[in-house]
């Protein structure tokens, strides 16, 4: 009796380590397939924006479809180089590289100088003004939109960069994500700067400012991506073809009568693509860092 | 002998005490103060000025008529059916691609913490691409993926044996290939807050569930999805007002009708907003519907962080 229930013990343990290491199996097959076709998915549009920038109209929407063909060429890059309207795709890179740049630029200084202030000052108001400043954030844009285009034609700020520089360089998010970064930073090390002779703005400028430039990297990646990409401030403000920017370009060429523009406006895309995606690989953590922290201490 | 000094100082001391505490820290005062001019001007006195301009009737360049709560009326009224349909827009979108997109991520986020899978970097990497693309780029190569009359989806699905679809056609197909844009783009950056919030959660907890006769699909649901709470939360809150706030995907995808799609079917908040404002001149009007929008997408947000926000308090 005894005997015959250990063999039976046994061959069900035999069984079901085999049904778990098949189970393991299927999962991880499961697992693998899920992974790969969801990159699949996320891939296949990068693929298909470079090899349209390079075919004929016949071949963009041939069947069966195609890839790579002995007719590519640089017509579409041509086209847009001299694209006459937006004075050629280059200046439309040169319109977007000031416009992203000089925001990100101002944009940090001025998030790190109010993270710092809330962060290393304690004065009277400090806990008031900074819920205050998170709470600014639920304001949506469309609710600002008219009014503030309003100002704009009074100010004489429509057809140039400033609408899309000025309002948003001292933002509730950066500096929200500056204070964060600056807190973390040891309080002697100012009062060292302050017993050397330092201003405070010099604390600031020489001894903070050198510290958190990780934190500058990833919250200037963001800016900038974000500024690089912007539709909706460009298409309200920048009237004039000569001041646009990529996205505006993209969606705003026109071609002859009755021709698509599709491989010039897949050729845009990508000079507006590969920019970001070498930043993107080059600081992918720095990225990472920044677009989490909001997540997990907001 | 020092105790009555000390009593009698502390008075007149604390009467300087909060003037001389701001002067001491005039320069934080001087550091935090860009962002508060900004947003005085930028943000509060449009704010103010928005209902000043809400109550006229005002075609941008002629003057403004005073009209009482008339813009209110139209957009609450028989012609603000537009506007109703952007809000419910909003909300359908929203069903639409949220729960989908979410679930996805934590999926993913969880297969990419587990020590099963190789090759996490180049993983993470390939999801997050679409995230740092401009969304009018991805908008017009998806208009090109999803051509009716060979568009490479219809290619592909008559491929697989299946019937080719209008995919930007049709009332539902176009909101369904509007998702599909959003999860394209925004599925990467969901997953790697949810990433980063897994990262928080130590492995011996799952371990001990598993050791204790959990399966891993318990263990999932039991211990990963409620110590996530707070980031799914904030992720979910986010995309609420993305999906109410959407504008260069749908300009994109639906270029011929200015972003509302076939019947308007993907009319957002923000394209009806800019339509009346920038397309017909009506700025009146469309100060009233900014209000409107605000006012909804407050309560509903209060209601998110109410249902899903406190439980764990």
């Amino acid at each position: 009796m005894a005997t015959q229930i250990r063999e039976e013990r046994r061959f069900e343990t035999a069984r079901s380590d085999l049904q778990r290491r098949l189970l393991r199996v299927g999962a991880l097959g499961l697992m693998h397939a899920l992974l790969i076709s969801v990159s699949l998915f996320m891939i296949l549009p990068f693929i298909w924006m470079l090899s349209t920038s390079f075919k004929p109209q016949t071949e963009i929407f041939a069947r069966p479809p195609i890839l790579v063909s002995s007719n590519m060429s640089l017509e579409g890059y041509r086209y847009i180089y001299e694209y006459k309207q937006t004075g050629g795709v280059l200046n439309v890179v040169k319109n977007t590289v000031i416009i992203s740049t000089s925001y990100t630029l101002l944009a940090l200084f001025f998030c790190a100088l109010g993270g710092y202030g809330f962060a290393k000052y304690r004065f009277p108001g400090r806990k008031f003004l900074f819920s205050f400043l998170l709470a600014t954030m639920i304001v949506p844009q469309a609710v600002t939109m008219v009014p503030t285009y309003a100002m704009m034609v009074k100010f004489g700020w429509v057809n140039t960069f400033l609408p899309l520089i000025v309002p948003g360089v001292a933002n509730a998010f950066g500096i929200f994500f500056m204070r964060q970064y600056i807190s973390t930073l040891s309080t002697e090390l100012l009062d060292a700067g302050r017993i050397d002779g330092c201003t405070e703005f010099g604390l600031f400028w020489r001894i903070v400012l050198p510290i958190v430039l990780p934190g500058l990297t990833s919250l200037g990646l963001i800016f900038f991506m974000s500024s690089w990409n912007n539709y909706l401030l460009p298409v309200i403000y920048l009237k004039t073809p000569t001041l646009h920017t990529l996205p505006l370009m993209m969606l705003q060429m026109t071609g002859p009568m009755g021709f698509s523009l599709y491989r010039e406006q897949m050729g845009v895309a990508v000079i507006s693509t590969i920019p970001l995606l070498i930043i993107f690989l080059v600081f992918q953590r720095r990225f990472v860092e920044g677009i989490t922290s909001g997540a997990l201490k907001g | 002998m020092a105790y009555p000094s000390v009593a009698l100082a502390r008075p007149a001391r604390r009467r300087h005490t909060l003037l001389h505490e701001i002067i001491r820290n005039r320069w934080a005062y001087l550091f935090i103060s860009p962002f508060f001019i900004l947003f005085l001007i930028f943000q509060a006195f449009p704010v103010a000025y928005s209902i000043y301009i809400s109550l006229h009737d005002w075609r941008g360049l002629g003057p403004m008529d005073y009209v009482g709560l008339e813009n209110y009326k139209f957009l609450l009224g028989a012609g603000g059916r537009a506007f109703r349909q952007s809000l419910m827009n909003g909300v359908i979108l929203f069903f639409m691609y949220v729960p989908v997109m979410t679930f996805l991520a934590i999926v993913l986020a969880v297969l990419l913490n587990s020590k099963y899978v190789r090759g996490y970097r180049i993983y993470r990497t390939v999801l997050f691409m679409p995230y740092i693309t401009s969304m009018i780029a991805a908008g017009i190569t998806f208009q090109l993926l999803l051509q009716q009359d060979n568009g490479l989806f219809n290619i592909i699905l008559q491929a697989v044996g299946a019937s080719p679809q209008p995919w930007l056609e049709t009332k539902w197909l176009a909101r369904f290939s509007l998702c599909l844009l959003i999860v394209w783009g925004w599925l990467g950056y969901n997953m790697v807050i949810m990433l980063a919030g897994l990262q928080t959660i130590p492995h011996e907890l799952t371990e001990a569930a598993r050791i204790d006769g959990a399966n891993a699909v318990q263990a999932f649901f039991r211990i990963t999805i409620p110590l996530l709470r707070p980031v799914i939360v904030f992720s979910v809150i986010l995309s609420t007002i993305g999906s109410f706030g959407l504008f260069s995907e749908t300009q994109a995808l639906f270029r011929s009708t200015g972003g509302a799609g076939p019947l308007r079917s993907t009319l957002t908040p923000l394209v009806y907003i800019y339509d009346q404002a920038f397309g017909r001149f009506r700025l009146g009007r469309a100060a009233a519907a900014g209000y409107v929008y605000f006012a909804f997408i407050f309560v509903l947000t209060l209601v998110q962080l109410k249902y899903f926000g406190r439980e764990e308090e």
